[in-house]
């Protein structure tokens, strides 16, 4: 048993284990301590200074967020001297804050805006001196705005620690300190892997997406252009929380009813393209396994993770699935196949996705994702996007009435709708496998050891006598100790102990994208998964191969997975990168 | 050593050999030659001999005698007159001779210094390690390899009631004992000799003037707690200090001071350099350590203090160098030696740094607990050219203001604390009655605003903000408001800053705005009385 120590917060006792800071302390009591640079899922810094308490004895209040608690220690939260350190300390960073709140993207979302409120701070108590800078939009996915940043340090120990990119670090010192990319060369010119978790954990608005808001309304107002939307797993377990429903609560009927009245003239689901991206994948994985590898399979829906594996891990290029990602497959299908059947000229058709992701904008604008013979997907919005364009048209989502998805492209199954969490790739891969290999269902497909948020889990499956070990990693640095690992592996003996691995760029998988909402913390994405993982078991069909529309697609279409118009159109390869600057050198694998 | 009639040492220092003492020395050794006296009369270089602003300076032992302002074309003369006839130059003399490298020694102006840790400074050829060992160097190091344990050595270094001299006055034998008894087998030292506090230059003088002391005191931290290693944080711009410690180091390593089995002891370690990059935060123990990491130098949380967790996160002592080079005398003479200096509870001597408009500028090293007053005006000579006294900045940037009504503080950690002021660096900057305050602050807080690390927000904001105001303040476009936001932001600097470095600026902002409030007003009412504000 861990030591415990005994203290006072404002007069309350509390025993808590050795080690643990004021902070926590104050939380198991309920007591609220305001902070800014804080976050839960994060090692604390001790940037901002909100967090400050008295302790009897100290000279100078303490950050609560680091300091740990000793035998005996008198806390006080709250005093007048302490609410006017907090108040100056963020009319401080209002005065170095370009505050734009109505049209800033974190407007509501702010941690900044909502703790000026909380404390009641005169936003002009001090003269303004902020000396606007440019925004950084080198890149396709995020937008850099300086002028918003506090300087909590979040996105560099997410990038850095979390994700174990390190495209961004601190530069310069004092008040000319600031957060940047190598040599200043923005970040669409650096090792970026566009994942974004740095926008779900920046407190402000200095980091967001790039947004595609307008471009998507002026192609919805174009009576010329017919716009097909595609959304994403994730989404329908995120939709409700940000109108006041509970985390994890599935929304997937008021999903397709918001986008209808939004304008969308056809709206299918992801979730088809994740059950066909489960008929390639088993297949390929079926195939590798009978024809002698190369093993283990890495999954590839994740776009990420594949720049993340150009940049860091090329040399295992080939152990990565060639399957384009779900978005990637109905991209190329709603151009040819859906244009086809509906009889609508494919240059007519925008394609849109809603994603829980900002590496999706990157993926849907890879020079090589344009095999329907137009650029695949057109517009890539995120969950945070779609949720303004809700909000600016004014719908009450959280009483809309139920409505159903376009047919062709819009059935799914359950194996479909788990490859929004972690380990749902994997556990849907392994169901169809499974009767790819002996024409039969699994008796149970739930496969719960991969689920939930433990950054690597492993399991061995059983397939009719076919032990086969797989392995689930997700968030960058999970994923960068796994393949160390493999790869030492592979150097050592030429194989590895795992058959068959999924790797998801971001904490929690799909549904802790960098495309979802901020404050978007761990806890909240086990929550989502829950959601998720619930809409599976209540669904008629839970294997993917059992879904009407993706047999119907592969009769009128496709012929049968791993065919050679499934290869032309739903599979890709993948480029050696430059770590520093993330530039294409070469193509390390090639298409059919 | 070779017996010589007579030593010249030449004070080569980045001021002096601006002046030209290179061209000075090689003239020496040329006119020496040349009347074939080089067997005789010995030609040294040596750190600063603690004289500042007067050109190139000489000192001529067995007499003492100190020659400033020294030219080239001095030299012949200096030589003909003083060194073959015995005739001292008279006019290239120091008139009134303030400082003396001698110990407890009345001088000059009838000023003693007590001369601890600058006892070889200008005295001994610092780049040569025989010199030191013939005056005493390395005793100690034998004393406590051969006849004491490690613990013996740190109750000897508490006994002695030394405290860092880096400012802060934490005790330096309790520093050890926690860093002896922190887990773990691997344990650093580190001396911090990242010198950057505006107008400080004693350690500079150490590093220069007697390397092998700083390396001693280090040899015998190492061993109280257990180190094989240990790294000296080196200030980049003191290049002839970087070239002195790593030829000392050389030199110890040749002599088996240094090592492997040290003096056949089974004692063993290594001593590195590193040069740090000019940020001034980097003199914070932390933001040093993470410097020396190879990391951006920004403070970490404290705690874990690095007794526990240090470099590599392994249990580390960091020490200024004037404390570390208190420890050789200490070990050398015993703790009861030691305490008969300073006061109880700042025992000792301190090394300060006077600058300003005084007549004598420089270095010297008193005892604890001497007056400002003497310091300022005995061994400093007072204000010079009949100018009146007008304010101190003492500690250094992050130091106090104080007026003439405060000189009676007696200088030692626990006296200046009464008066909200602190020893600091030792810096002691002295103020006519010319001087303006409100330009001084500006320097002052445009110095913090640009070392600001940047890492937390009061210090990065704060100390932006704190500028603005005095700028306006300085035009004399401020209201009487605008001194008191300046109190209240630098204030709330130091009850939230992340480090020292923020929460030390309300000491010079506080202290002249509540010192010399009338003359702020005055600016407010555009009555400027020095050239840069009326600008």
């Amino acid at each position: 048993m861990a030591e415990m120590v005994k203290l006072y917060i404002d007069g309350k006792e509390v025993e808590v284990p050795k080690g643990t800071t004021i902070l926590e302390a104050a939380q198991k009591l309920g007591i609220y301590i305001p902070t800014l640079c804080y976050h839960p899922d994060l090692r604390p810094t001790g940037a901002c200074g909100i967090c400050v308490v008295e302790v009897e004895g100290a000279p100078t209040p303490k950050r609560a967020c680091c300091t740990p608690v000793t035998e005996g220690m008198k806390v006080t939260t709250n005093s007048k001297s302490l609410r006017e350190l907090r108040k100056g300390i963020i009319e401080l960073l209002l005065s170095d804050h370009h505050v734009d709140c109505p049209s800033c993207p974190a407007n509501e979302k702010c941690e900044l805006q909502s703790l000026a409120n909380y404390l009641g701070v005169d936003m002009n108590a001090l003269p303004k001196i902020l000396e606007r800078k440019p925004l950084d939009e080198t890149s396709i996915a995020i937008v850099r705005d300086p002028n918003k940043c506090i300087l909590c340090g979040r996105c560099i120990i997410v990038c850095n620690e979390l994700q174990t990119v390190s495209a961004i670090t601190y530069t310069n010192r004092g008040f000319e300190a600031h957060v940047d990319t190598f040599f200043s060369m923005g970040l669409g010119n650096s090792s970026c892997v566009n994942c974004g978790q740095c926008t779900v954990y920046c407190p402000t608005g200095a980091l967001t997406e790039k947004s595609e808001i307008d471009m998507v309304w002026d192609a919805i107002l174009d009576p010329d252009k017919h716009v097909v939307v595609q959304e994403a797993p994730a989404l329908r377990a995120t939709l409700g929380e940000e109108f006041g429903m509970e985390p994890g609560t599935v929304t997937t009927g008021k999903m397709y009813a918001v986008l209808k009245k939004l304008g969308f003239d056809v709206v299918f689901d992801t979730n088809f393209a994740a059950d066909l991206t489960i008929m390639e994948e088993a297949n390929e994985f079926v195939q590798r396994v009978k024809n002698g590898g190369p093993l283990p399979l890495i999954t590839s829906c994740s776009p990420g993770w594949i720049k993340f594996m150009e940049t860091f891990f090329p040399d295992i290029a080939k152990h990565v699935s060639t399957c384009k990602s779900p978005q990637q497959m109905f991209g190329a299908l709603a151009k040819t196949y859906y244009a086809k059947e509906a009889g609508v000229d494919p240059s007519k058709i925008v394609s849109v996705s809603i994603m829980p992701c900002t590496a999706k904008k990157y993926e849907a604008r890879r020079p090589e994702m344009r095999d329907s013979g137009y650029q695949d997907v057109d517009y890539v919005l995120t969950t945070r996007e779609l949720v303004r364009m809700i909000k600016e048209a004014g719908i009450d989502y959280k009483n809309l009435p139920e409505e159903e998805a376009d047919e062709l492209m819009g059935m799914y199954t359950g194996a479909g709708t788990i490859f929004g969490a972690t380990g749902g790739v994997m556990e849907a891969a392994v169901r169809t496998a499974y009767w790819m290999i002996t024409g039969r269902n699994m008796e149970k497909v739930d496969l719960k050891v991969v689920r939930g948020m433990e950054g690597i889990k492993e399991a061995e499956v059983d397939i009719d006598g076919l032990k086969v070990k797989v392995a689930v990693a997700h968030g960058l640095g999970n994923a960068r100790e796994l393949l160390t690992k493999v790869r030492k592996q592979l150097e050592e003996t030429g194989e590895s102990e795992y058959a068959f691995i999924e790797i998801m760029a971001c904490p929690g998988g799909c549904v802790g994208g960098g495309g979802q909402p901020k404050g978007s913390d761990f806890a909240r994405r086990a929550r989502r998964g829950e959601g998720l993982y619930k809409e599976d078991k209540s669904l008629r069909y839970r294997c993917s191969h059992e879904n009407p529309a993706i047999k119907r697609v592969y009769e009128k279409f496709l012929e049968k997975p791993g065919s050679e118009i499934a290869h032309k159109l739903l599979h890709t390869y993948y480029f050696k990168r430059n770590i520093v600057s993330g530039e294409a050198i070469e193509e390390v694998t090639h298409k059919h | 050593m070779k017996l010589q009639r007579a030593h010249v040492l030449v004070s080569v220092d980045p001021e002096t050999v601006m002046a030209g003492a290179k061209e000075v020395e090689e003239r020496l050794i040329k006119e020496i030659e040349s009347r074939g006296l080089s067997d005789e009369i010995k030609v040294l270089e040596t750190g600063t001999l603690g004289i500042s602003g007067k050109g190139v300076v000489l000192v001529v032992y067995p007499e003492g005698i100190y020659y400033v302002n020294v030219k080239p074309d001095d030299v012949p003369k200096i030589v003909e007159e003083h060194l073959l006839k015995g005739r001292p130059v008279k006019e290239l003399m120091l008139p009134e001779l303030p400082v003396r490298a001698v110990k407890r020694e009345t001088v000059g102006l009838t000023r003693k210094q007590v001369r601890i840790v600058l006892e070889n400074a200008g005295v001994i050829d610092p780049e040569n390690i025989e010199e030191y060992i013939a005056v005493g160097g390395y005793e100690a190091l034998e004393k406590a390899l051969t006849s004491m344990k490690p613990e013996e050595v740190i109750e000897e270094v508490k006994k002695s009631g030394l405290r860092g001299r880096g400012g802060a006055g934490f005790p330096t034998g309790l520093k050890w004992e926690f860093t002896r008894k922190a887990e773990g087998d691997i344990k650093y030292v580190i001396c911090n000799a990242d010198e950057g506090e505006p107008g400080t230059f004693k350690d500079r003088l150490i590093l220069e003037g007697d390397p092998h002391k700083l390396l001693e005191g280090m040899m015998l931290c190492a061993y109280a707690i257990g180190a094989r290693k240990g790294y000296i944080y080196i200030r980049g711009e003191y290049a002839l200090s970087i070239k002195r410690m790593q030829k000392a180091i050389d030199d110890a390593y040749k002599y088996g001071l240094l090592g492997e089995d040290i003096l056949g002891t089974g004692f063993s370690f290594d001593i590195e350099i590193k040069k740090g990059a000019g940020a001034y935060v980097c003199g914070e123990e932390t933001a040093l350590i993470e410097s020396l990491e190879g990391k951006r130098g920004q403070p970490r949380f404290k705690p874990p203090y690095p007794v526990t967790h240090g470099l590599w996160q392994k249990p580390t002592v960091v020490n200024n160098v004037e404390t570390l080079a208190n420890v050789p005398s200490i070990i050398k003479n015993g703790a009861e030696w030691y305490k008969k200096f300073g006061t109880e509870k700042s025992t000792g001597t301190k090394v300060y740094t006077i600058l300003g408009h005084v007549k004598y500028p420089g270095l010297i090293e008193v005892e604890m607990g001497t007056p400002l007053r003497e310091i300022i005006f005995s061994y400093g000579g007072g204000i010079k050219n009949g100018k009146k006294f007008k304010a101190a900045l003492v500690g250094g940037a992050a130091g106090v203001f104080l007026p003439d009504r405060l000189l009676d503080v007696k200088m030692d950690f626990d006296n200046l604390k009464e008066y909200k002021a602190v020893l600091g660096s030792g810096a002691i900057l002295v103020m006519n009655e010319d001087a303006c305050m409100v330009d001084m602050l500006f320097s002052i807080i445009r110095f913090f605003y640009h070392e600001s690390c940047g890492k937390c927000t009061p210090c990065r904001i704060g100390t932006r903000e704190l500028l603005e105001l005095i700028k306006k303040v300085r035009k004399g476009e401020g209201e009487e408001s605008d001194l008191d936001k300046m109190i209240k932001i630098s204030e709330s600097m130091w009850k939230s800053s992340f480090c020292p470095l923020g929460q030390s600026l309300i000491m010079p902002v506080k202290s002249a705005i509540e010192n010399f409030r009338e003359e702020f007003v005055k600016h407010l009412d555009k009555e400027f009385h020095c050239e840069n504000c009326r600008r």
